[in-house]
């Protein structure tokens, strides 16, 4: 069982610039947005669009809501600084505490969906504003957990890490000079005080991603990667998150009367006529 | 004998074969002014490669009065073409094809023969199966054409060998897959090796010419290869990017190395046929 997850950087690097230059001007845009959360994924997709359609034609958007923590703006500072970019900050706290306000009951996790869609709110009105696309920030590994929020920080135009997991996007991030306490730092939806991707999921990013990459790309069953020493219960919550969470990967499904129902029998790539 | 061989590694416009004529007519002044015989375009090279619910709208016939060949087959008349496209018989079905032109006419067509529809690949979901390998006669001798999957089995290049296809050419829409710590995506290996490999098997030419661009997702990562009867890559094009690549074949190579190395003289026909037959029959 051979487990090889390094990449070749300068091919992906080209593959995913050349990516994002195609996909943007396709659609008729020369600009893209991005929300710039201090954390890797972020950082790395950011880079790659500078690099695709230049510094100028790229704003990073930071959205802090007063409980972020402050590393998270240092850090999106750090990185704007280093790639020249347009930048905006836009604090979140008044838009979403009125909502919060209205329900005493209300849970962490509940606050920390409405974070992720506001987010989502903000930037695709920048996006409108600036002339520009989103572009996403999910890494493979975070899709495949499910690990984020519907319609919130999972929103985007076009997404050139998905394909990543997120020990590839560590190595891609070495390579295009991302500063190192960004791609040192734990990883953090920080949408609360001492929250980490890691401590949330039970399991550490490093592992996981050798999981998935047997399962997911190699077609190894569930079974055969507990044989190689894969802990048991470890699959089992992996392979359950995955399939759970499909939803969160997919168009909402429409229920089929006609003839020809869009999803299922009326087919075009987004590309379609470009 | 020298062929001046030009392989167009082109982007296409999915969906828009206005505009993919036109730049087929582009390329083919660039080859015609680096003095190419023959220029080769990539599988669907007028239509895109993901067409879906778009197949019916982008057919065409390799006919005089079609709007679009009709360019093409006065073209011919400078160098030879193959051209891909999707083309609808008489009984409106649709397959994946590739027409080799020469002199204002068309000489041949192939339709592939295997339509991948697996993994990423939904051919056979929006497409015809051809049932036909032939190799034809041009005037650089006797040719043979095929499309992508069609070389992924070994099959359909043994049968252009075996019915006198010197010169062998194959066209992909090939979206680049496999990255690992490699220079080279695993598509891209996959493919060259096998091209040379049939090369050195048949003591033939082959050449290789792959598109470029994205839809959607999918990156074609091109690198036109043309490797000579020993198996040798005679030029390679660069990956991702639009290019021409020019190539001279000197066809008298066939001669040097089947006279040193007689695999095509030696090959037992008959005892393929013979257990071919016991094979299928025992089926």
């Amino acid at each position: 069982m051979h487990i090889e997850l390094s990449i070749n950087t300068a091919v992906a690097r080209q593959i995913l610039t050349g990516f994002i230059k195609s996909e943007i001007t396709r659609a008729g845009f020369s600009r893209a947005v991005v929300g710039l959360s201090g954390g890797i994924d972020s950082a790395l997709s950011c880079a790659l669009a500078v690099e695709a359609l230049g510094r100028e034609n790229v704003l990073a958007v930071r959205m802090p809501y007063r409980t972020s923590s402050p590393d998270s703006l240092a850090h999106a500072e750090m990185l704007i600084e280093q790639l020249e970019i347009p930048s905006k900050t836009i604090e979140i706290t008044e838009m979403v505490e009125p909502l919060f306000a209205k329900d005493a009951k209300i849970t962490k996790l509940r606050k920390g969906n409405i974070m992720a869609r506001e987010r989502m709110i903000v930037l695709y009105d920048q996006s409108e504003v600036f002339k520009g696309l989103v572009v996403g920030t999910s890494n493979k590994t975070e899709i495949l957990l499910g690990y984020s929020t519907q319609f919130g920080d999972s929103a985007s135009a076009l997404n050139p890490i998905g394909d990543l997991y997120k020990t590839q996007v560590r190595q891609l991030s070495h390579a295009l000079n991302i500063p190192a306490p960004i791609i040192e730092k734990p990883p953090s939806a920080d949408l609360w005080d001492g929250q980490t991707d890691e401590g949330e999921l039970g399991y550490t990013y490093e592992s996981v991603d050798k999981l998935l990459f047997l399962l997911v790309d190699q077609r190894f069953s569930a079974n055969e990667c507990v044989e190689a020493g894969f802990d048991e219960k470890f699959v089992a919550s992996v392979v359950r998150r995955v399939q759970r969470f499909q939803y969160k990967r997919m168009q909402p499904p429409i229920a089929k009367l006609s003839n020809r129902t869009i999803g299922y029998d009326f087919l075009y790539l987004r590309d379609w006529g470009t | 004998m020298k062929l001046n061989l030009g392989l167009a590694q082109i982007a296409t416009k999915l969906g828009d074969v206005e505009a993919n004529l036109e730049k087929h007519l582009n390329y083919i002044e660039q080859a015609k002014a680096q003095k190419a015989d023959l220029l080769v375009f990539p599988e669907l090279s007028l239509t895109g490669y993901v067409l879906q619910d778009l197949v019916a709208s982008v057919a065409h016939r390799p006919t005089e009065d079609d709007p679009v060949f009709k360019h093409l087959l006065k073209a011919s008349n400078d160098l030879d073409l193959v051209v891909g496209f999707v083309d609808e018989d008489t009984r409106h079905r649709f397959f994946i094809a590739s027409a080799y032109l020469s002199g204002g006419r068309t000489v041949h067509v192939h339709h592939k023969v295997y339509l991948p529809t697996y993994g990423l690949f939904d051919e056979g979901r929006f497409f015809a199966w051809g049932d036909a390998v032939r190799a034809f006669d041009t005037r650089f001798g006797r040719v043979g054409m095929l499309i992508c999957e069609d070389f992924w089995h070994a099959s359909p290049p043994y049968l252009l060998w075996l019915d006198g296809a010197d010169v062998m050419l194959f066209t992909s829409a090939s979206p680049g897959r496999g990255l690992n710590d490699n220079e080279k995506l695993e598509s891209a290996r996959w493919v060259e090796r096998v091209s040379k490999a049939y090369a050195s098997m048949f003591t033939s030419f082959v050449a290789h010419c792959n598109r470029v661009g994205f839809e959607d997702g999918l990156l074609f990562w091109g690198g036109a290869t043309v490797n000579d009867p020993n198996g040798e890559l005679l030029a390679q094009g660069p990956y991702f990017e639009e290019a021409l690549t020019v190539c001279e074949l000197d066809l008298n190579q066939l001669r040097r190395t089947r006279a040193r190395l007689p695999l095509l003289r030696d090959e037992r026909t008959a005892l393929v046929q013979k257990e071919m037959s016991r094979i299928l029959s025992a089926r």
